[in-house]
């Protein structure tokens, strides 16, 4: 059995480990609060950028000629995968959750025989997927200075992407990232950017004709570009939320679990000091009777 | 006011401005300024950088907008701008900014003519601006 003075030592370790847990827990829940606050504010943005272009699509005459971001380049041979993570560590299954998404889906671009390139957006991403798939990744950002999401830094993303569309240099793009539902649950999704899928959003149409100025394609080809960065930003705003709200409950379960080691290396160091003191007794008692 | 209608401002960060009863919105869109009143017709366009005027009854709300998109349906207007900043509380430093800025990208060889006469615009228009 360990001797008192490392039970101690174990002791004092563990609490102001709990101590810098508790503290991180406080500093993830009030980021929370403000993260949350913003991805909910920049719901009505993507929303509505999304019914615009639907309602576009739609009213679209000539299908065969609308703008190559709507409709994909005819082919699937290349597919781009975005990973947004986060910078940052110490945030429980966050990141490893994206990665595992992102894993499955590349493995099976893979059996499919197509071509994989991969874009990592927040470091530990990088750091995670760089030992199976280095040759994959084509490009890594990481927005470490920026404190928080902001609308600047997504459309860096975005015009990187538009710009190697542009280039032919893939045919689908696919971005990873984790939608935020409540401090306990972010579910990682996947979702296709180019060509644009509007299968999910395609009931709440509306059935009004618009008058467009100037013509439809016109503004399509104004708005998707957009509508990209639109996304991504929207994807760094759940992410941002998610991040603060998986480190707060995973600082939550080791300030407990330290809690609850603190509490059993006590007992044991109580038991010890008893046993010890006994002994003791026991000896001075059995040296006395043998007088 | 039972004349107007609903107005919508969003950026990406957030909901700008939203507000009841208004009687006519004026917005830069692509081909010319466009004054929208209430029972418009559905209408989707874009801004170039431009003014958006509000009016309600008597006041008037001025606004310099970038770029964005408008979407007019069911007497609801919609904007969507990524950028855009009350006139009366601008900063006169940031429209220098960014009427260096824009100017500079004039210069550049590779410019489109689109880009050049959005670029053009946006240099009146904050010029306008600094006079004021």
């Amino acid at each position: 059995m360990a001797s008192l003075d490392d039970l101690k030592k174990r002791i004092s370790s563990v609490k102001s480990t709990q101590k810098i847990t508790k503290a991180m827990k406080m500093v993830a829940a009030s980021k929370l609060r403000r993260a949350q606050e913003s991805a909910e504010k920049g719901r009505p943005y993507s929303d509505k950028m999304n019914n615009i272009i639907l309602n576009l699509s739609n009213s679209i005459s000539d299908q065969e000629n609308s703008p190559r971001l709507l409709s994909g380049s005819g082919d699937d041979k290349v597919h781009l995968c975005i990973v947004m993570t986060s910078d940052r560590g110490l945030c429980g299954g966050f990141n490893t959750n994206i990665i595992k998404k992102a894993k499955s889906f590349f493995q099976k671009i893979l059996d499919e025989g197509k071509t994989l390139k991969i874009m990592t957006v927040g470091s530990k991403g990088y750091d995670q997927l760089k030992r199976t798939y280095k040759d994959n990744i084509i490009e890594k950002i990481s927005f470490k200075e920026s404190k928080n999401a902001n609308y600047f830094d997504a459309d860096k993303v975005g015009k990187i992407i538009i710009e190697k569309f542009e280039k032919k240099e893939f045919d689908v793009c696919t971005i990873f990232y984790n939608q935020f539902k409540n401090v306990i649950t972010q579910i990682p999704q996947e979702q296709q950017i180019i060509p644009l899928k509007n299968s999910d959003v395609e009931k709440n149409l509306s059935e009004d004709n618009y008058e467009f100025e100037p013509e439809e394609d016109e503004i399509l080809s104004n708005l998707l570009p957009k509508n990209i960065s639109t996304q991504i930003f929207k994807a760094m705003l759940e992410n941002s939320a998610s991040e603060q709200g998986s480190r707060m409950s995973a600082m939550d379960n080791a300030t407990r679990n330290a809690g609850e080691m603190v509490d059993k290396l006590t007992i044991q160091y109580n038991r010890s000091r008893q046993a010890a003191i006994t002994k003791e007794l026991i000896e001075i008692i059995s040296g006395a009777e043998s007088l | 006011m039972s004349e107007g209608f609903k107005l919508e401002i969003v950026n990406p960060e957030s909901s700008f401005l939203s507000k009841e009863g208004v009687s006519e919105v004026v917005v830069p869109a692509f081909e010319g300024d466009m004054g929208i009143l209430k029972d418009h017709i559905s209408i989707i366009s874009f801004l170039k950088p431009g003014l958006v005027k509000i009016f309600e009854g008597s006041k008037e709300e001025i606004y310099y907008v970038d770029d964005g998109i408008v979407e007019f349906k069911n007497n609801c207007l919609s904007i969507l701008t990524s950028n855009i900043f009350d006139i009366k509380k601008i900063d006169k430093n940031i429209v220098k900014d960014a009427l260096n800025k824009a100017e500079q990208d004039n210069q550049k060889k590779d410019i489109s003519d689109q880009n050049k006469y959005l670029n053009d615009q946006k240099i009146d228009v904050l010029k306008n601006l600094t006079l004021n």
